[in-house]
């Protein structure tokens, strides 16, 4: 498997890290209740099928990276800086 | 026998080998089956279950029977096909699976058994009596069971692992494969061409087809000299592609050395490689189909195609007295090449009753089949029958086909599944199966040589426009272009054991049973009958045991579908997919500056993850370890002590935003932390549990120095990484790890300022550099850190210089405390100081304990937010019955604790129901005189005083324990202050 | 049919005719007391249980492939209980001893052999954390033997004991521990269970739920609309999507874990065989071939295949751990979904929709759970009440943080277990 990280370009899956979910971007406020927390840390919708991911180009240059990929096929869709789209959030 | 003036094989060069210790001659070129068979030697194996005398079925990788164990001692490798195995000068082969000798193995009584020995047997006894499985049934079967051994020896030979990228993958260099390796190296493009075998061709070094007015296997080495003279294009022969993933990587194995024999001293056997291709062409062409029929596995009954190749590239006629037995016109050329070659075909026999058999100088027989065979150990005879007749012909070779499978595999390895064409009565891959790999050629159900070559062409044209190169003028040399007319036969009816599968012995009987008890899917009747599962991953018998399975189930080919494939395409050495790890290549070590000085003084040097620390320093006449450990601790109670703590993370953070990444990371404020001051930090995963404790120091307005344990710095570095760029990006924070840039030595003890000051430029004293000061020094000349941190409890401090000077520095300490009385102490003794204070390391945050576990909760600061605090919060996480960090102290007749043993209250038993929590930490402390431990107790804070028994079912250890504060020795803290 | 060495004979004797389907076809039925959804190891184990042990026998398995297609098809076969915190411990230790009446329970040959096992550590943490494990085990009432280094040779003479990279100190041996033969099993609870008349239904597939006011009334299939009054979702990696029929989101996220087997070999490992510096356990099957197995490849998948990173980092752990095995050749290798919970540890539970009952979370250790799981499932389903052995697999303990069990130590990522 490769990915392609937007800096050092394509690179074989063994540099990098994946963590989860990209709902990992979207941290609750610290009084959210319980259901939100539960839903942030644990719930997944998990599906078959293209999702978002936190992968960390961890052998490379340690950017946390945004992936949209499909868990039925591993084709690759997206590849973009978790920087840029926590930042595109706000 | 061999035929003179046939095959590629160099009769200049003579070679000697061994099979079964008796010797035969070769010439180089040869593999040990072509050269058995030269010798008239039919009988190479026994059958897995049955043990039945087998032959070589096929002249290739896919070979089911002569499977062979070569070389003895460590380096003895069992199931070598005799087929693909080439023969070198003093090679020594031993057939396997026999006892005492392949003529006369006992174990063929199973045989005669067979009837009781059917699909599935296994499951349906053995039961009775209850303990007989493990005593007496399954030794048997396991010690019946392989059919080579490995020798028990550490593997003695070397392997390599490589990577490589090209534009174009060429997997395969028959005609498919030569022409698309042209087309697109002509066209400038990066290629890279494949092939299993020592020599490239294919089927043309294996038939007598002229190309382009040549013989096709002269055609081929000029192809391969072009090749050979392009830069960009590299040939690999002896390489097998052995497996296809995502995005382009395929996995590929090199014999690099095992032909060689003795040549291959120093190098390495196998390389192992990694292969990135843009785009891939599989001309992987075709294997041939046995035809089962009543006893059709005698040794001298094989395929069609492998006779051909014996006799066209090996120059070797695997008979006397051939016969051939096919449903297709492909088979007949076997006939004519043995007569042309001066062999006397003794019959041609052609199922389909309208094949047209003409004008040979043999007998022919249309709408024959063969329905039996004789000769145990060697085939003697076979039975034809058609419409009109039925004879006994005397045969030593029958040369069988079935048709042609084309060779899909590795298109199905991404879960592809194939494509039933019926014209061919073949499977051909799905188009799109592998992104970026195309199929062309006999793999993709073109089987003449002239649609072959225009198809290597096309394909590679294909590739070169999505490579966005342009594609060179090309013309497809002449060559044969006959059709491919067959007729299904998967098997002859009748009543006798036709082999489907025949390494594990599975018959068409067999298959025709699963169906019957009802594993009619095609997944359910390989796994009852176990065909498929054996060394040639079903590819002599895949296709015909589904046919006949879609047969007795009443449903066509396509319904019934196909099991998977999947990687390995060919069984690869375990030693060649590991390559590099074994011994200390599994992982790297990591040492830290003091590394060779410790190595000097004798210290045992232990893992600390990849790192090696020492475990304490002994002096002469110190026989047990506690010894030195009990002299080290006394170091620093006492005088000063000197321990490298250059392992525990450091990562340098700045900016203005680092203060408020420490203050979202850590759980107490480091906001407020004032230059020149260090404080311990506590950090919590996001799930509310303690990932990791260090102490932060602060250098300046916007930098700080983090430090971490050792086994957590890399976990918490990707931590602040995420942290920073996925929560809060718009922190204008830089940080870096420093691990390794600084070597870190801990001075600890009553003298530890006393030594300091010696060394340092400018001196300190207690209100300069209070506990817990930081900041920039010059020591011994070099501008370094000093920190007055003290994980020991005693006045201590650590001193941190660039580490390149890390060696000298130590020495320099270790000089200087030993002229104060102290000297150097290891893990051990670290370990009972720290002990000795309560202080926690990763055995007590294990991954399962909170802030409130160790006591810590109030760390949580309540003024602001930070990761893990929401979820700490969570009622299960602050339930007072929970384990909670306690000291205990042995109250018991026995002193000694030991880690990992369990609590209970006094007069219960030790039961996991009556469980009241467990001991992490425990050591001898010579401070106070006995055995210490670190433990957590349900309830634990409540109940000090209260005595538990501790139970270590493991060591034999039961003894009573008194639960205290897990600070033992000076509970005030004024040794740190001092 | 009785299967037996004297039936075996017979039919041998007699030309084999008498062989009859292990299982029957049945038409699916429009109604049943209760439904499971998953033909695998858990939903045949809980349909053979739910026919034995609370006489519902009018029930269906209903199972989209053919059953046993899923990891129950495609395992390292290991059986062992292991396990050290209250709540697995009771669970693990119950299914072992159900393990070693199986094959006279379903008169079926599954295989089982308690050859033992054996977890190596590499340094005195691990050893810590090890006899912490074994403790726990004999307080359970199992079986646990800590062993030195010689010990350890004594047993795997065969190891690498000079030059490896991480050294051994020791091991825990757990002697009752071992492997079945995992197809076996499935056929087994199958045929038990389709003997007590549980309609097995093949290639039948959940499509949707049918739930009116909290309550569940049945399901779809491809095989038509089915009623039931009790379902139960045993899909292992397919959780989340059958969960999502129902409306619920699941704590899972499914991950694919590769296995491999080497071709036949005379015998030459015997015991199972687990390292601790790299995750790599391996046994020898009854065929020969070395089965072995390690990490996820930590992606989340439903592709049933992995990739090469992972596959060379096992390997790489086999040739430090045992360099015998170098000239052992891969055969096949596999890859199967398995769904990896916050903790690592399973659910059995009721859900929010009455009626509705799952069995999921196992991650990568289901097999040796399957007759358990089915035991307590079947009791859950049958009476409402969760079974002593599994109450504490509940679906909220995430939520409430209270009574997680987390093997591992490693927190709630989902691969990391």
């Amino acid at each position: 498997m490769r990915l392609t990280c937007p800096i050092c370009g394509a690179r074989d899956r063994r540099e990098f890290y994946y963590q989860g979910d990209a709902i990992a971007l979207d941290r609750p406020a610290p009084d959210a209740d319980a259901a939100a927390w539960d839903g942030y840390v644990h719930l997944r919708d998990n599906p078959a099928g293209v999702r978002r991911e936190l992968w960390h180009h961890e052998a490379g240059c340690g950017s946390w990276l945004v992936v949209e990929r499909d868990t039925s096929t591993h084709e690759v869709h997206s590849v973009a800086l978790a920087v840029d789209v926590a930042e595109a959030r706000g | 026998m061999r035929i003179d003036g046939k095959g590629l094989v160099d009769r200049s060069k003579k070679l000697r080998f061994q099979f079964d210790d008796i010797g035969y001659s070769a010439f180089e070129g040869d593999t040990v089956a072509s050269a058995l068979l030269a010798a008239g030697q039919r009988l190479m194996g026994r059958s897995f279950k049955y043990h039945r005398p087998r032959g070589v079925l096929t002249a290739g990788g896919e070979e089911p029977n002569a499977l062979v164990t070569v070389g003895q001692g460590a380096a003895q490798e069992p199931n070598v096909r005799a087929t693909t195995l080439e023969v070198h000068d003093g090679l020594r082969v031993r057939s396997q699976n026999a006892w005492p000798s392949l003529k006369t193995d006992e174990m063929a009584i199973n045989d005669m058994a067979s009837p009781c020995l059917g699909a599935g047997f296994y499951y349906k006894t053995f039961m009775w009596p209850r303990t007989f499985w493990e005593k007496f049934y399954e030794p048997l079967i396991r010690r019946a069971a392989g059919l080579g051994g490995l020798s028990g020896a550490h593997n003695p030979d070397s392997y390599e692992k490589a990577y490589a990228f090209c534009d174009l993958l060429v997997i395969g260099a028959g005609p498919t494969g030569l022409m698309a390796a042209l087309t697109a190296g002509r066209a400038g493009a990066d290629v890279l061409l494949l092939d299993e075998d020592s020599r490239m061709g294919g089927r043309l070094n294996a038939e007598t087809y002229i190309v382009d007015g040549m013989p096709g296997s002269d055609w081929a080495a000029e192809a391969v000299a072009e090749l050979d003279s392009m830069k960009n294009v590299r040939l690999m022969t002896r390489t097998t592609l052995v497996g296809a993933y995502d995005h382009g990587t395929y996995a590929a194995l090199e014999r690099v050395s095992s032909h060689l024999g003795t040549a291959a001293k120093g190098a390495a056997l196998e390389t192992f490689w990694r292969i990135v291709a843009k785009r891939a062409i599989l001309a992987a062409g075709a294997l041939e189909r046995p035809i089962a029929f009543e006893n059709n596995d005698r040794p001298g009954i094989m395929t069609a195609g492998a006779v051909r190749a014996y006799l066209n590239r090996w120059g070797v006629s695997p008979g006397q007295r051939v016969a051939v037995f096919g449903n297709n016109d492909d088979a007949h050329r076997t006939a004519t090449d043995l007569i042309e070659a001066g062999v006397e075909v003794a019959a041609l026999i052609d199922s389909r009753p309208d094949a047209v058999l003409k004008g040979h100088a043999f007998p022919t027989y249309a709408g024959g089949m063969v329905t039996g065979s004789t000769g145990r150990l060697g085939l003697k005879r076979i039975t034809v029958k058609s419409e009109s007749i039925t004879e006994e012909l005397e045969v030593d070779c029958l040369a069988m086909s079935g048709g042609w499978n084309p060779t899909v595999h590795v298109t199905c390895h991404m879960n592809g599944r194939p494509t039933w064409r019926q014209e061919i009565a073949s499977f051909v891959p799905t188009p799109g199966s592998v992104p970026g790999l195309e199929p062309a050629g006999a793999c993709n159900g073109d089987f003449s040589t002239a649609a072959c070559l225009a198809a290597g062409v096309a394909a590679a044209k294909s590739a070169l426009k999505e490579l966005g190169l342009k594609a060179p003028r090309s013309t497809v040399p002449d060559a044969e272009d006959s059709a491919y007319c067959l007729s299904p036969l998967w098997a002859v009816p009748g009543k006798g054991r036709a082999w489907l599968d025949f390494q594990n012995d599975v018959t068409v009987k067999d298959v025709k049973q699963a169906a019957t008890e009802n594993f009619r899917s095609v997944e359910h009747m390989k796994r009852y009958t176990t065909q498929g599962m054996a060394t040639d991953q079903g590819k002599n018998s895949n296709v015909a045991a589904l046919a006949l399975l879609a047969d007795a189930t009443g449903r066509g080919i396509p319904e019934t579908g196909t099991t998977t494939f999947r990687p390995p395409f060919v069984p690869v050495s375990l030693a060649a997919f590991g390559a590099g790890a074994q011994g200390e290549g599994f992982a790297p070590r990591r040492l830290t500056t003091s590394h060779h000085v410790s190595v000097a003084m004798d210290a045992p040097m232990i893992e600390a993850g990849l790192w090696y620390r020492p475990s304490y320093f002994p002096k002469p006449g110190e026989t047990h370890w506690r010894q030195s450990c009990d002299r080290e601790v006394g170091y620093v109670r006492n005088a000063v002590g000197i321990c490298d703590v250059s392992t525990l993370g450091k990562i340098d953070i700045q900016g203005p935003g680092a203060a408020e990444l420490l203050d979202l990371v850590y759980t107490n404020m480091f906001s407020s932390l004032k230059v020149g001051r260090v404080r311990y930090g506590l950090m919590l995963r996001e799930d509310g549990h303690v990932m990791d404790d260090g102490t932060t120091a602060r250098l300046g307005a916007q930098h700080f120095i983090m430090t971490t344990t050792t086994a957590a710095a890399g976990n918490v570095m990707q931590h602040l990484e995420f942290v920073h760029q996925a929560l809060r990006p718009d922190l204008d924070v830089r940080f870096i790890s420093v691990t390794e840039q600084w070597a870190q030595f801990a001075v600890a003890g009553p003298k530890s300022r006393e030594l300091l000051n010696d060394l340092l430029d400018d001196r300190i004293d207690n209100e300069s550099w209070p506990f817990m000061a930081c900041g920039s020094v010059q020591i011994a000349g070099v501008g370094g850190r000093l920190f007055r941190i003290s994980f020991s409890g005693e006045h201590a401090y650590e001193v941190a210089v660039p580490a390149r000077y890390g060696e000298s520095l130590f020495k320099l300490l270790l000089e200087r405390a030993e002229a104060l009385g102290g000297g150097g102490y290891g893990m051990e003794a670290l370990n009972v100081l720290r002990i000795e204070k309560g202080h926690i390391t990763h055995a007590e945050i294990h991954g399962r304990t909170t802030a409130f576990d160790i006591g810590f909760a109030r760390m949580i600061s309540g003024k602001k937010d930070c990761i893990g605090q929401t979820m700490a919060a969570r009622e299960g996480l602050i339930d007072p019955d929970r384990e909670q960090l306690v000291g205990l102290k042995p109250v018991g007749s026995v002193k000694e604790l030991t880690a990992g043993a369990h609590l209970f209250d006094r007069t219960a038993t030790a039961t996991r129901e009556n469980d009241q929590g467990y001991v992490t930490s425990v050591g001898f402390s010579p401070t106070l005189g006995h055995f210490l431990a670190l433990a957590f107790v349900k309830r634990g804070p409540e109940r000090m005083g209260e005595t538990l028994r501790l139970v270590d079912h493991l060591r034999g250890i039961e003894t009573e324990v008194e639960i205290c504060s897990p600070v033992f020795f000076d509970p005030e803290g004024g040794r740190t202050r001092g | 049919m009785k299967f037996s060495g004297l039936r075996v004979l017979k039919e041998g004797l007699t030309g084999n005719k008498g062989w009859t389907p292990h299982w029957r076809d049945p038409e699916p039925k429009a109604e049943y007391d209760a439904i499971i959804i998953g033909g695998g190891g858990h939903g045949l184990s809980t349909a053979y249980y739910l026919a034995k042990n609370h006489g519902m026998t009018n029930i269906a398995v209903l199972e989209k492939g053919y059953i046993g297609s899923g990891n129950i098809g495609r395992n390292t076969t290991i059986v062992r209980a292991n396990y050290f915190l209250p709540g697995n411990s009771e669970f693990y230790s119950h299914s072992l001893k159900l393990w070693e009446g199986l094959e006279e329970d379903l008169n079926y040959n599954v295989m089982h052999s308690g050859r033992g096992m054996i977890n190596l550590f590499h340094s005195d943490g691990q050893r810590d954390a090890f006899a912490r494990r074994g403790n726990a085990m004999i307080n359970q009432g199992d079986d646990a033997i800590l062993l030195d280094r010689e010990g350890v040779r004594k047993h795997l003479p065969y190891l690498d004991f000079e030059n490896t990279r991480f050294p051994i100190y020791g091991g825990l041996l757990h002697p009752r521990g071992g492997t079945a033969r995992h197809d076996a099993v499935a056929w087994g609870y199958a045929r038990g269970a389709d003997r007590r008349g549980v309609d097995l239904l093949q290639n039948c597939e959940v499509m949707g739920s049918d739930i009116e006011n909290g309550v569940v009334r049945g399901v779809q299939t491809t095989r038509g609309a089915i009623r039931a009054k009790k379902v139960g979702i045993v899909v292992a990696g397919r959780s989340g999507q059958v969960a999502a029929m129902a409306g619920m989101r699941l704590p899972i996220e499914s991950h694919v874990l590769q296995a491999f087997v080497t071709e036949g070999l005379k015998p030459c490992i015997d015991h199972v065989v687990t390292y601790g510096m790299g995750h790599f356990y391996i046994s020898q099957s009854d065929k020969g071939g070395l089965v072995f197995g390690g990490d996820l490849d930590f992606y989340a998948s439903y592709a049933s295949r992995g990739n090469l990173p992972t596959a060379e980092h096992v390997m790489e752990a086999g040739m430090t751990l045992m360099p015998m095995i170098g000239k052992a050749k891969l055969l096949r290798s596999w890859g199967g979904i398995m769904d990896m919970t916050p903790d690592g540890s399973p659910i059995i539970d009721k859900t929010d929709t009455e009626g509705l009952f799952i069995d999921c979370g196992w991650c990568y250790g289901g097999f040796k759970a399957v007759p358990a799981s089915g035991y307590a499932f079947a009791h859950l389903m049958a009476t409402g009440q969760h079974h002593e052995t599994a109450s504490a697999f509940r679906l909220d303990r995430f939520r409430t943080g209270r009574g997680i069990l987390d093997e591992e130590g490693t927190g709630s990522q989902h691969n990391l277990h």
